[in-house]
Protein backbone atom coordinates (compact mmCIF):
# COMPACT_ATOMS: atom_id res chain seq x y z
CA UNK A 1 0.00 0.00 0.00
CA UNK A 2 1.18 3.54 -0.52
CA UNK A 3 0.69 6.41 1.83
CA UNK A 4 -2.50 7.59 1.67
CA UNK A 5 -3.85 3.79 1.14
CA UNK A 6 -2.12 2.96 4.81
CA UNK A 7 -3.88 5.82 6.20
CA UNK A 8 -7.05 4.85 5.31
CA UNK A 9 -6.61 1.49 6.13
CA UNK A 10 -5.37 2.31 9.59
CA UNK A 11 -8.61 4.90 9.69
CA UNK A 12 -11.40 1.72 8.66
CA UNK A 13 -10.14 -0.89 10.85
CA UNK A 14 -8.66 -2.87 7.54
CA UNK A 15 -5.65 -4.48 6.65
CA UNK A 16 -5.79 -3.68 3.33
CA UNK A 17 -7.38 -0.87 1.36
CA UNK A 18 -7.08 -0.58 -2.75
CA UNK A 19 -8.34 2.48 -5.24
CA UNK A 20 -12.01 1.82 -5.53
CA UNK A 21 -12.48 0.53 -2.40
CA UNK A 22 -15.60 2.23 -0.37
CA UNK A 23 -15.02 2.93 3.23
CA UNK A 24 -16.30 5.10 5.91
CA UNK A 25 -12.71 6.21 7.57
CA UNK A 26 -13.19 7.95 11.47
CA UNK A 27 -12.45 10.99 11.85
CA UNK A 28 -9.60 12.57 13.86
CA UNK A 29 -10.69 16.53 12.72
CA UNK A 30 -13.77 17.95 11.03
CA UNK A 31 -13.75 21.72 9.89
CA UNK A 32 -16.16 24.16 9.12
CA UNK A 33 -15.91 28.27 8.50
CA UNK A 34 -18.19 31.06 8.50
CA UNK A 35 -19.50 30.61 4.95
CA UNK A 36 -20.24 26.68 5.01
CA UNK A 37 -20.64 26.00 8.69
CA UNK A 38 -24.46 27.96 8.35
CA UNK A 39 -25.51 25.57 6.06
CA UNK A 40 -23.95 22.30 8.01
CA UNK A 41 -25.92 23.35 11.20
CA UNK A 42 -29.01 23.35 9.42
CA UNK A 43 -28.52 20.20 8.19
CA UNK A 44 -27.29 19.06 11.31
CA UNK A 45 -30.27 19.98 13.36
CA UNK A 46 -32.36 18.22 10.51
CA UNK A 47 -31.11 14.78 11.91
CA UNK A 48 -32.58 15.57 15.46
CA UNK A 49 -30.14 14.87 17.35
CA UNK A 50 -28.78 17.02 20.43
CA UNK A 51 -25.00 16.89 20.35
CA UNK A 52 -22.25 16.56 17.96
CA UNK A 53 -20.27 13.08 18.29
CA UNK A 54 -16.96 15.15 19.49
CA UNK A 55 -16.66 18.75 20.29
CA UNK A 56 -13.26 18.59 20.44
CA UNK A 57 -12.92 16.87 17.00
CA UNK A 58 -14.62 19.63 15.40
CA UNK A 59 -13.10 23.06 14.75
CA UNK A 60 -15.00 26.21 13.16
CA UNK A 61 -13.06 29.07 12.01
CA UNK A 62 -14.88 32.53 10.82
CA UNK A 63 -12.60 33.69 8.71
CA UNK A 64 -14.04 34.09 5.17
CA UNK A 65 -16.48 37.23 5.37
CA UNK A 66 -14.80 38.49 8.82
CA UNK A 67 -14.09 40.53 9.82
CA UNK A 68 -18.10 41.01 9.30
CA UNK A 69 -18.08 42.54 5.86
CA UNK A 70 -21.99 43.29 6.25
CA UNK A 71 -25.69 42.81 8.13
CA UNK A 72 -26.41 38.82 6.36
CA UNK A 73 -22.39 38.12 7.17
CA UNK A 74 -22.55 39.30 10.69
CA UNK A 75 -25.60 36.98 11.09
CA UNK A 76 -24.01 34.00 9.59
CA UNK A 77 -20.86 34.62 11.99
CA UNK A 78 -23.25 35.11 14.78
CA UNK A 79 -25.10 31.73 13.82
CA UNK A 80 -21.61 29.93 13.71
CA UNK A 81 -19.84 31.00 16.74
CA UNK A 82 -23.50 30.34 19.05
CA UNK A 83 -23.22 26.61 17.83
CA UNK A 84 -20.12 26.64 18.63
CA UNK A 85 -20.80 27.68 21.85
CA UNK A 86 -23.90 25.21 22.74
CA UNK A 87 -21.90 22.02 21.77
CA UNK A 88 -18.46 23.28 22.90
CA UNK A 89 -16.80 23.00 19.35
CA UNK A 90 -13.02 24.24 19.02
CA UNK A 91 -13.77 28.08 18.22
CA UNK A 92 -11.71 30.74 17.29
CA UNK A 93 -13.15 34.58 17.34
CA UNK A 94 -11.90 37.65 15.13
CA UNK A 95 -8.40 38.73 16.64
CA UNK A 96 -7.58 35.17 17.78
CA UNK A 97 -7.73 33.50 14.56
CA UNK A 98 -6.18 33.06 11.35
CA UNK A 99 -7.23 31.85 7.82
CA UNK A 100 -8.19 27.96 8.56
CA UNK A 101 -5.19 26.38 6.88
CA UNK A 102 -2.74 28.73 8.29
CA UNK A 103 -3.83 28.03 11.85
CA UNK A 104 -4.92 24.56 12.20
CA UNK A 105 -1.27 23.46 11.46
CA UNK A 106 0.34 26.31 13.67
CA UNK A 107 -2.20 25.00 16.41
CA UNK A 108 -1.19 21.91 16.00
CA UNK A 109 -4.63 20.92 15.41
CA UNK A 110 -3.72 18.43 12.64
CA UNK A 111 -1.26 15.59 13.04
CA UNK A 112 0.43 12.79 10.82
CA UNK A 113 -1.29 10.43 9.94
CA UNK A 114 -4.78 11.66 10.55
CA UNK A 115 -7.84 11.97 8.77
CA UNK A 116 -9.36 15.20 8.54
CA UNK A 117 -12.12 16.61 6.21
CA UNK A 118 -13.34 20.02 5.96
CA UNK A 119 -15.99 22.54 4.19
CA UNK A 120 -13.45 23.88 2.89
CA UNK A 121 -11.82 22.49 -0.64
CA UNK A 122 -8.14 23.99 0.87
CA UNK A 123 -8.71 21.51 3.42
CA UNK A 124 -5.84 19.69 1.85
CA UNK A 125 -3.69 21.79 3.34
CA UNK A 126 -2.78 19.71 5.44
CA UNK A 127 -1.21 16.63 3.19
CA UNK A 128 1.85 19.04 3.91
CA UNK A 129 2.03 17.40 7.54
CA UNK A 130 1.55 13.59 6.08
CA UNK A 131 -2.08 13.78 7.22
CA UNK A 132 -4.98 12.66 4.64
CA UNK A 133 -7.34 15.88 4.10
CA UNK A 134 -9.85 16.44 1.69
CA UNK A 135 -12.73 19.12 1.59
CA UNK A 136 -16.17 18.38 1.52
CA UNK A 137 -19.54 20.35 1.64
CA UNK A 138 -21.73 21.21 4.10
CA UNK A 139 -24.12 18.26 4.08
CA UNK A 140 -21.14 15.79 4.15
CA UNK A 141 -19.59 18.23 7.22
CA UNK A 142 -23.24 17.96 9.17
CA UNK A 143 -23.20 13.75 8.97
CA UNK A 144 -19.47 13.73 9.88
CA UNK A 145 -20.68 16.12 13.46
CA UNK A 146 -23.15 13.50 14.09
CA UNK A 147 -21.51 10.26 13.10
CA UNK A 148 -17.24 10.84 13.49
CA UNK A 149 -17.12 9.27 10.30
CA UNK A 150 -18.06 9.72 6.57
CA UNK A 151 -17.84 7.84 3.65
CA UNK A 152 -15.21 7.85 1.05
CA UNK A 153 -14.07 6.28 -2.47
CA UNK A 154 -10.25 4.92 -1.49
CA UNK A 155 -8.39 7.48 -4.61
CA UNK A 156 -6.05 6.26 -6.72
CA UNK A 157 -2.77 7.98 -6.14
CA UNK A 158 -0.29 9.58 -8.53
CA UNK A 159 2.93 10.03 -7.51
CA UNK A 160 4.85 13.21 -8.51
CA UNK A 161 9.22 13.25 -8.32
CA UNK A 162 10.78 16.63 -8.14
CA UNK A 163 14.22 16.64 -9.52
CA UNK A 164 17.08 19.16 -9.30
CA UNK A 165 17.06 22.03 -6.84
CA UNK A 166 15.39 25.18 -7.24
CA UNK A 167 16.95 28.34 -8.10
CA UNK A 168 16.35 31.35 -6.65
CA UNK A 169 13.38 32.50 -6.18
CA UNK A 170 11.50 29.33 -7.13
CA UNK A 171 9.53 28.04 -3.99
CA UNK A 172 6.35 25.55 -3.58
CA UNK A 173 3.95 28.46 -5.39
CA UNK A 174 6.03 27.67 -8.30
CA UNK A 175 6.17 23.85 -8.03
CA UNK A 176 2.38 23.78 -7.76
CA UNK A 177 1.84 26.01 -10.48
CA UNK A 178 4.06 24.60 -13.04
CA UNK A 179 2.50 20.97 -12.31
CA UNK A 180 -1.08 22.50 -12.62
CA UNK A 181 -0.22 23.47 -15.97
CA UNK A 182 1.64 20.84 -16.95
CA UNK A 183 -1.49 18.28 -15.73
CA UNK A 184 -4.32 20.76 -16.22
CA UNK A 185 -7.10 21.33 -13.47
CA UNK A 186 -8.30 18.19 -13.97
CA UNK A 187 -4.99 15.97 -14.00
CA UNK A 188 -5.59 14.62 -10.70
CA UNK A 189 -9.97 14.42 -10.84
CA UNK A 190 -10.42 11.78 -7.93
CA UNK A 191 -6.93 10.88 -7.35
CA UNK A 192 -4.38 11.88 -4.33
CA UNK A 193 -1.17 13.63 -5.28
CA UNK A 194 1.77 12.46 -3.35
CA UNK A 195 4.76 15.06 -3.35
CA UNK A 196 8.50 13.87 -3.56
CA UNK A 197 11.65 13.88 -4.50
CA UNK A 198 14.94 15.80 -3.80
CA UNK A 199 13.45 19.21 -4.65
CA UNK A 200 10.61 19.03 -2.46
CA UNK A 201 12.70 17.78 0.37
CA UNK A 202 14.50 21.12 0.00
CA UNK A 203 11.79 22.97 0.53
CA UNK A 204 10.48 24.42 4.22
CA UNK A 205 7.57 23.55 5.73
CA UNK A 206 5.41 26.72 4.64
CA UNK A 207 6.73 25.82 1.36
CA UNK A 208 5.30 22.37 1.41
CA UNK A 209 1.40 24.02 2.65
CA UNK A 210 1.40 26.21 -0.72
CA UNK A 211 1.72 22.94 -2.83
CA UNK A 212 -0.65 20.69 -0.57
CA UNK A 213 -3.12 23.93 -0.74
CA UNK A 214 -3.12 23.55 -4.30
CA UNK A 215 -3.60 19.92 -4.74
CA UNK A 216 -7.44 20.50 -5.47
CA UNK A 217 -6.43 22.83 -8.41
CA UNK A 218 -5.35 19.64 -10.42
CA UNK A 219 -8.65 18.24 -9.15
CA UNK A 220 -7.21 16.57 -6.67
CA UNK A 221 -8.79 14.75 -3.43
CA UNK A 222 -5.40 15.07 -1.20
CA UNK A 223 -2.30 16.46 -1.96
CA UNK A 224 0.59 14.25 0.92
CA UNK A 225 3.58 14.41 1.87
CA UNK A 226 5.76 11.74 3.85
CA UNK A 227 7.04 12.82 7.10
CA UNK A 228 10.38 13.70 7.32
CA UNK A 229 13.04 15.62 9.68
CA UNK A 230 11.63 18.95 8.75
CA UNK A 231 7.80 18.10 9.51
CA UNK A 232 9.39 16.30 12.80
CA UNK A 233 10.54 19.93 13.64
CA UNK A 234 7.54 21.60 13.10
CA UNK A 235 5.69 19.12 15.22
CA UNK A 236 8.20 19.24 17.85
CA UNK A 237 6.49 22.63 19.37
CA UNK A 238 3.06 22.66 18.26
CA UNK A 239 1.50 18.66 18.44
CA UNK A 240 -0.23 18.29 21.90
CA UNK A 241 -1.40 14.73 21.05
CA UNK A 242 0.46 11.72 20.39
CA UNK A 243 0.63 10.86 16.91
CA UNK A 244 1.46 7.74 13.77
CA UNK A 245 3.84 8.27 11.27
CA UNK A 246 2.94 6.14 7.92
CA UNK A 247 4.85 5.18 5.33
CA UNK A 248 3.98 3.67 2.09
CA UNK A 249 5.42 0.27 1.27
CA UNK A 250 8.42 -0.02 -0.79
CA UNK A 251 6.02 -1.71 -3.55
CA UNK A 252 3.51 0.43 -3.31
CA UNK A 253 1.48 1.04 -6.75
CA UNK A 254 0.67 4.03 -7.98
CA UNK A 255 -1.42 5.15 -10.89
CA UNK A 256 0.68 7.39 -12.60
CA UNK A 257 4.65 8.43 -11.69
CA UNK A 258 5.05 12.09 -12.92
CA UNK A 259 9.06 13.00 -13.02
CA UNK A 260 9.80 16.66 -12.97
CA UNK A 261 13.57 17.99 -13.34
CA UNK A 262 12.85 21.42 -11.61
CA UNK A 263 16.77 22.79 -11.52
CA UNK A 264 16.22 25.03 -14.74
CA UNK A 265 12.39 26.23 -14.34
CA UNK A 266 11.30 29.61 -13.85
CA UNK A 267 9.14 31.43 -11.51
CA UNK A 268 5.44 30.62 -12.85
CA UNK A 269 2.57 33.07 -13.25
CA UNK A 270 -0.71 31.80 -13.62
CA UNK A 271 -2.51 33.75 -16.71
CA UNK A 272 -6.27 34.89 -16.35
CA UNK A 273 -8.45 32.59 -15.78
CA UNK A 274 -7.10 29.02 -14.83
CA UNK A 275 -4.40 28.00 -12.88
CA UNK A 276 -3.23 25.90 -15.19
CA UNK A 277 -2.54 29.05 -17.74
CA UNK A 278 0.86 28.86 -15.93
CA UNK A 279 3.89 30.41 -17.62
CA UNK A 280 7.44 31.33 -17.19
CA UNK A 281 7.95 34.96 -15.60
CA UNK A 282 9.59 35.83 -18.71
CA UNK A 283 6.56 35.11 -20.46
CA UNK A 284 4.64 37.59 -18.59
CA UNK A 285 6.34 40.64 -17.57
CA UNK A 286 5.31 43.69 -18.42
CA UNK A 287 1.46 43.54 -17.87
CA UNK A 288 0.69 46.33 -15.98
CA UNK A 289 -1.27 45.79 -12.56
CA UNK A 290 -3.86 48.02 -10.47
CA UNK A 291 -3.74 45.96 -7.49
CA UNK A 292 -0.90 43.15 -5.29
CA UNK A 293 -2.16 40.96 -2.81
CA UNK A 294 -0.07 38.98 -0.46
CA UNK A 295 -1.74 36.59 1.52
CA UNK A 296 -4.37 33.58 1.82
CA UNK A 297 -4.39 29.78 2.68
CA UNK A 298 -1.64 29.92 0.08
CA UNK A 299 0.96 32.29 0.70
CA UNK A 300 0.05 33.80 4.16
CA UNK A 301 2.59 32.20 6.32
CA UNK A 302 5.66 34.12 7.85
CA UNK A 303 8.40 32.86 5.62
CA UNK A 304 6.13 34.52 2.38
CA UNK A 305 5.76 38.30 4.05
CA UNK A 306 9.94 37.54 5.25
CA UNK A 307 10.44 36.79 1.55
CA UNK A 308 7.94 39.93 0.34
CA UNK A 309 9.90 42.36 2.80
CA UNK A 310 13.29 41.33 1.87
CA UNK A 311 12.23 42.91 -1.57
CA UNK A 312 9.94 45.42 -0.37
CA UNK A 313 12.63 46.99 2.35
CA UNK A 314 13.36 50.45 1.59
CA UNK A 315 11.30 50.87 -1.55
CA UNK A 316 8.29 52.23 -2.88
CA UNK A 317 5.44 50.82 -3.93
CA UNK A 318 4.57 52.05 -7.62
CA UNK A 319 1.94 55.03 -7.20
CA UNK A 320 -0.37 53.34 -9.74
CA UNK A 321 -0.97 50.28 -7.66
CA UNK A 322 -2.27 49.17 -4.47
CA UNK A 323 -0.32 46.31 -2.35
CA UNK A 324 -2.46 44.36 0.34
CA UNK A 325 -0.50 42.07 2.71
CA UNK A 326 -2.81 39.55 4.52
CA UNK A 327 -0.76 38.10 7.26
CA UNK A 328 -2.71 34.51 7.84
CA UNK A 329 -3.08 34.62 11.16
CA UNK A 330 -2.27 36.54 14.43
CA UNK A 331 0.41 34.38 15.31
CA UNK A 332 1.69 34.99 11.83
CA UNK A 333 1.08 38.99 12.05
CA UNK A 334 2.92 38.75 15.87
CA UNK A 335 5.58 37.41 14.68
CA UNK A 336 6.05 39.43 11.38
CA UNK A 337 5.73 42.75 13.82
CA UNK A 338 8.58 41.06 15.74
CA UNK A 339 10.93 40.71 13.70
CA UNK A 340 9.90 44.27 11.66
CA UNK A 341 8.08 43.27 8.44
CA UNK A 342 5.15 45.08 8.89
CA UNK A 343 7.15 48.29 9.51
CA UNK A 344 8.60 47.55 6.07
CA UNK A 345 4.99 46.90 4.51
CA UNK A 346 3.37 50.18 5.48
CA UNK A 347 6.21 52.12 4.79
CA UNK A 348 6.76 50.56 1.13
CA UNK A 349 2.90 52.02 0.72
CA UNK A 350 1.28 49.14 1.53
CA UNK A 351 -2.26 48.31 3.57
CA UNK A 352 -1.75 45.49 6.33
CA UNK A 353 -5.45 43.89 6.52
CA UNK A 354 -5.93 41.32 10.12
CA UNK A 355 -6.26 37.94 8.80
CA UNK A 356 -8.92 36.95 6.40
CA UNK A 357 -9.71 34.90 3.18
CA UNK A 358 -11.06 38.65 2.45
CA UNK A 359 -10.32 39.19 -1.45
CA UNK A 360 -9.15 35.62 -2.30
CA UNK A 361 -12.50 34.78 -2.82
CA UNK A 362 -13.83 38.18 -3.90
CA UNK A 363 -15.16 38.53 -0.14
CA UNK A 364 -14.07 42.60 0.79
CA UNK A 365 -10.84 44.21 2.08
CA UNK A 366 -9.47 44.80 -1.66
CA UNK A 367 -12.51 44.18 -4.36
CA UNK A 368 -11.29 44.86 -8.09
CA UNK A 369 -13.61 46.91 -10.42
CA UNK A 370 -14.33 46.18 -14.10
CA UNK A 371 -10.96 45.81 -15.95
CA UNK A 372 -8.42 46.19 -13.21
CA UNK A 373 -5.72 43.37 -13.30
CA UNK A 374 -4.39 41.87 -10.33
CA UNK A 375 -1.15 39.79 -9.73
CA UNK A 376 -2.11 37.46 -6.47
CA UNK A 377 -0.60 34.94 -4.09
CA UNK A 378 -3.73 33.48 -3.74
CA UNK A 379 -4.40 30.10 -5.40
CA UNK A 380 -7.64 30.91 -8.06
CA UNK A 381 -8.16 33.45 -10.96
CA UNK A 382 -11.29 32.69 -12.05
CA UNK A 383 -13.91 34.55 -13.86
CA UNK A 384 -15.12 37.27 -11.46
CA UNK A 385 -13.03 35.66 -8.43
CA UNK A 386 -11.65 38.89 -7.14
CA UNK A 387 -14.44 40.92 -7.80
CA UNK A 388 -16.05 42.38 -11.37
CA UNK A 389 -16.01 39.40 -13.70
CA UNK A 390 -14.53 41.61 -16.28
CA UNK A 391 -11.63 42.03 -13.75
CA UNK A 392 -8.34 39.37 -14.14
CA UNK A 393 -6.25 38.03 -11.71
CA UNK A 394 -2.67 36.59 -12.34
CA UNK A 395 -0.96 34.57 -9.62
CA UNK A 396 2.40 33.90 -8.58
CA UNK A 397 4.81 33.51 -5.06
CA UNK A 398 5.34 36.22 -3.11
CA UNK A 399 9.23 37.47 -4.66
CA UNK A 400 7.18 38.34 -7.72
CA UNK A 401 4.69 39.66 -5.99
CA UNK A 402 6.21 42.22 -4.09
CA UNK A 403 8.78 42.69 -7.44
CA UNK A 404 5.87 43.94 -9.63
CA UNK A 405 4.49 45.83 -6.86
CA UNK A 406 7.12 47.94 -7.00
CA UNK A 407 7.30 47.77 -10.40
CA UNK A 408 3.93 48.84 -11.50
CA UNK A 409 4.21 45.78 -13.68
CA UNK A 410 4.74 42.11 -13.38
CA UNK A 411 8.58 41.21 -12.95
CA UNK A 412 10.72 39.45 -10.99
CA UNK A 413 12.86 40.67 -7.93
CA UNK A 414 16.06 41.00 -10.13
CA UNK A 415 14.54 44.07 -11.75
CA UNK A 416 13.94 45.92 -8.51
CA UNK A 417 16.98 45.00 -6.00
CA UNK A 418 19.23 47.32 -6.36
CA UNK A 419 22.67 46.86 -5.09
CA UNK A 420 22.25 43.49 -5.16
CA UNK B 1 -39.16 9.48 -13.10
CA UNK B 2 -38.68 10.71 -16.76
CA UNK B 3 -36.70 14.74 -17.13
CA UNK B 4 -38.29 16.63 -20.51
CA UNK B 5 -36.33 19.93 -20.87
CA UNK B 6 -34.25 22.30 -23.31
CA UNK B 7 -30.08 21.29 -23.03
CA UNK B 8 -28.44 24.38 -22.10
CA UNK B 9 -24.60 24.10 -23.00
CA UNK B 10 -21.54 25.14 -21.22
CA UNK B 11 -17.99 24.20 -21.75
CA UNK B 12 -14.95 22.26 -19.21
CA UNK B 13 -14.14 23.81 -16.15
CA UNK B 14 -17.04 25.43 -15.41
CA UNK B 15 -16.16 26.09 -11.82
CA UNK B 16 -17.84 26.98 -8.54
CA UNK B 17 -17.44 30.69 -8.73
CA UNK B 18 -18.90 30.97 -12.23
CA UNK B 19 -21.77 28.95 -11.12
CA UNK B 20 -22.47 31.12 -8.38
CA UNK B 21 -19.83 33.74 -7.30
CA UNK B 22 -18.59 34.05 -3.35
CA UNK B 23 -19.77 37.62 -3.48
CA UNK B 24 -23.36 36.12 -2.69
CA UNK B 25 -22.59 33.63 -0.36
CA UNK B 26 -23.21 35.65 2.81
CA UNK B 27 -26.77 34.42 2.97
CA UNK B 28 -27.17 30.37 2.43
CA UNK B 29 -31.00 30.19 1.52
CA UNK B 30 -31.58 28.26 -1.61
CA UNK B 31 -33.93 30.92 -3.83
CA UNK B 32 -31.47 33.63 -2.89
CA UNK B 33 -28.69 32.46 -4.58
CA UNK B 34 -30.65 31.16 -7.03
CA UNK B 35 -31.20 34.61 -8.07
CA UNK B 36 -27.23 34.43 -9.15
CA UNK B 37 -27.27 31.34 -10.53
CA UNK B 38 -24.48 30.86 -13.60
CA UNK B 39 -24.51 34.77 -13.25
CA UNK B 40 -20.29 35.26 -14.49
CA UNK B 41 -20.53 32.56 -17.37
CA UNK B 42 -23.79 33.76 -18.78
CA UNK B 43 -25.25 36.59 -17.23
CA UNK B 44 -28.62 35.89 -19.51
CA UNK B 45 -29.16 32.38 -18.09
CA UNK B 46 -31.86 33.05 -15.65
CA UNK B 47 -33.94 34.65 -18.58
CA UNK B 48 -32.87 32.00 -21.20
CA UNK B 49 -34.19 28.72 -19.07
CA UNK B 50 -37.17 27.05 -17.65
CA UNK B 51 -37.89 25.20 -15.02
CA UNK B 52 -37.04 21.65 -15.96
CA UNK B 53 -34.19 22.56 -18.28
CA UNK B 54 -30.93 21.04 -18.55
CA UNK B 55 -27.28 21.87 -18.21
CA UNK B 56 -24.82 20.13 -20.35
CA UNK B 57 -21.44 20.63 -19.51
CA UNK B 58 -17.76 18.93 -20.66
CA UNK B 59 -15.09 17.97 -18.65
CA UNK B 60 -14.64 18.75 -14.33
CA UNK B 61 -17.91 20.69 -14.01
CA UNK B 62 -18.45 22.29 -10.59
CA UNK B 63 -14.47 22.47 -9.77
CA UNK B 64 -13.43 25.18 -7.52
CA UNK B 65 -14.46 25.62 -3.92
CA UNK B 66 -16.34 23.02 -1.73
CA UNK B 67 -19.46 25.70 -1.75
CA UNK B 68 -22.62 23.25 -1.36
CA UNK B 69 -24.33 26.28 -2.74
CA UNK B 70 -23.65 26.09 -6.31
CA UNK B 71 -25.62 22.86 -6.50
CA UNK B 72 -28.34 24.50 -4.10
CA UNK B 73 -28.19 27.51 -6.64
CA UNK B 74 -28.72 25.05 -9.68
CA UNK B 75 -31.46 23.32 -8.37
CA UNK B 76 -33.42 26.02 -6.89
CA UNK B 77 -33.20 27.78 -10.42
CA UNK B 78 -35.49 25.50 -11.96
CA UNK B 79 -32.48 22.93 -13.30
CA UNK B 80 -33.52 19.18 -13.52
CA UNK B 81 -30.06 17.93 -13.65
CA UNK B 82 -26.75 18.57 -15.30
CA UNK B 83 -25.22 16.15 -17.78
CA UNK B 84 -21.16 16.97 -17.97
CA UNK B 85 -18.43 14.52 -19.36
CA UNK B 86 -16.91 14.52 -15.54
CA UNK B 87 -17.61 16.20 -12.56
CA UNK B 88 -15.15 17.95 -10.03
CA UNK B 89 -14.99 16.04 -6.63
CA UNK B 90 -16.58 18.40 -4.27
CA UNK B 91 -19.45 19.11 -6.62
CA UNK B 92 -20.67 15.35 -7.08
CA UNK B 93 -20.39 14.76 -3.63
CA UNK B 94 -22.86 17.54 -3.32
CA UNK B 95 -25.29 17.40 -5.63
CA UNK B 96 -25.83 13.82 -4.50
CA UNK B 97 -26.42 15.07 -1.23
CA UNK B 98 -28.64 17.65 -1.71
CA UNK B 99 -30.88 15.93 -4.77
CA UNK B 100 -29.58 17.32 -7.68
CA UNK B 101 -29.36 14.60 -10.43
CA UNK B 102 -26.48 14.33 -12.17
CA UNK B 103 -25.68 12.07 -15.36
CA UNK B 104 -21.88 11.78 -16.37
CA UNK B 105 -21.72 11.19 -20.28
CA UNK B 106 -19.27 12.57 -22.57
CA UNK B 107 -21.08 11.33 -25.68
CA UNK B 108 -23.96 13.30 -24.71
CA UNK B 109 -21.90 16.05 -24.44
CA UNK B 110 -20.17 15.67 -27.95
CA UNK B 111 -23.61 15.13 -29.37
CA UNK B 112 -26.36 17.26 -27.30
CA UNK B 113 -26.70 20.63 -29.11
CA UNK B 114 -27.83 23.86 -27.23
CA UNK B 115 -31.42 24.03 -27.01
CA UNK B 116 -32.16 20.58 -28.15
CA UNK B 117 -35.11 19.00 -26.40
CA UNK B 118 -33.84 16.32 -23.70
CA UNK B 119 -35.93 12.83 -22.34
CA UNK B 120 -33.72 12.02 -19.11
CA UNK B 121 -34.77 8.59 -17.32
CA UNK B 122 -33.29 9.36 -13.82
CA UNK B 123 -33.71 5.54 -13.38
CA UNK B 124 -32.10 4.12 -16.33
CA UNK B 125 -29.48 6.71 -16.79
CA UNK B 126 -30.48 7.19 -20.35
CA UNK B 127 -30.61 10.55 -22.18
CA UNK B 128 -33.01 11.25 -25.11
CA UNK B 129 -31.62 13.68 -27.98
CA UNK B 130 -35.42 14.29 -29.26
CA UNK B 131 -33.81 16.18 -31.82
CA UNK B 132 -31.73 14.29 -32.79
CA UNK B 133 -33.47 11.02 -32.03
CA UNK B 134 -30.55 9.20 -30.34
CA UNK B 135 -30.81 7.67 -27.10
CA UNK B 136 -27.47 7.65 -25.05
CA UNK B 137 -26.60 6.17 -21.95
CA UNK B 138 -24.92 7.56 -18.78
CA UNK B 139 -22.08 5.94 -16.56
CA UNK B 140 -24.14 4.30 -13.35
CA UNK B 141 -23.97 5.75 -10.09
CA UNK B 142 -21.91 3.01 -8.34
CA UNK B 143 -23.94 0.96 -5.74
CA UNK B 144 -23.05 2.72 -2.27
CA UNK B 145 -24.13 6.19 -3.98
CA UNK B 146 -27.34 4.76 -5.32
CA UNK B 147 -28.08 3.90 -1.61
CA UNK B 148 -27.59 7.45 -0.70
CA UNK B 149 -30.17 8.25 -3.39
CA UNK B 150 -32.67 5.46 -2.68
CA UNK B 151 -32.66 6.58 1.04
CA UNK B 152 -33.35 10.42 -0.19
CA UNK B 153 -30.09 12.17 0.02
CA UNK B 154 -27.78 11.93 3.03
CA UNK B 155 -29.45 13.70 6.20
CA UNK B 156 -31.85 10.22 5.19
CA UNK B 157 -29.35 7.81 5.04
CA UNK B 158 -27.46 9.20 8.10
CA UNK B 159 -30.59 8.79 10.06
CA UNK B 160 -31.29 5.36 9.16
CA UNK B 161 -27.63 4.64 10.26
CA UNK B 162 -27.94 6.01 13.51
CA UNK B 163 -31.17 4.45 14.01
CA UNK B 164 -29.06 0.99 13.23
CA UNK B 165 -26.37 2.26 15.23
CA UNK B 166 -28.84 3.01 18.30
CA UNK B 167 -30.61 -0.26 17.87
CA UNK B 168 -27.51 -2.91 18.28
Amino acid sequence: MNLVERILAAHSGRSKVSPGDFIMPRLDLILANDITAPLAIKEFRRLGLKRVFDPGKIVFVPDHFTPNKDIPSAEQAKMVREFAREQGIIYFEVGRLGIEHVLLPEQGLVLPGEVVIGADSHTCTYGALGAFATGMGSTDIAMAMATGDTWMKVPETIKVIYHGRVGQWVGGKDLILYTIGQIGVDGALYAALEFSGEAVKNISMDGRFTMANMAIEAGAKAGIFEVDEKTLLYLKPRAKRPYAVYQGDNDAEYSRVIEFDVSSIEPQVSLPHSPANAVPLSKTKGVKIDQVVIGSCTNGRLEDLEIAARILEGAKIHPDVRLIVIPGSSKVYLDALKEGLIEIFVSAGAVVSPPTCGPCLGGHMGILAAGEKCLSTTNRNFVGRMGHPSSEVYLSNPAIAAASAIAGQITGPEEVIQGD
Amino acid sequence: MVIRGRAHKFGSNIDTDGIIPARYLNVSEPEELARHCMEDVDPDFLKKMEPGDVIVAGANFGCGSSREHAPLAIKAAGISCVIASSFARIFYRNAINIGLPLLESGEAYQRIEEGDILEVDLENGTIKDVNKGVTLTAKPYPPFMREIISSGGLVEYTRRRIKGLDGN
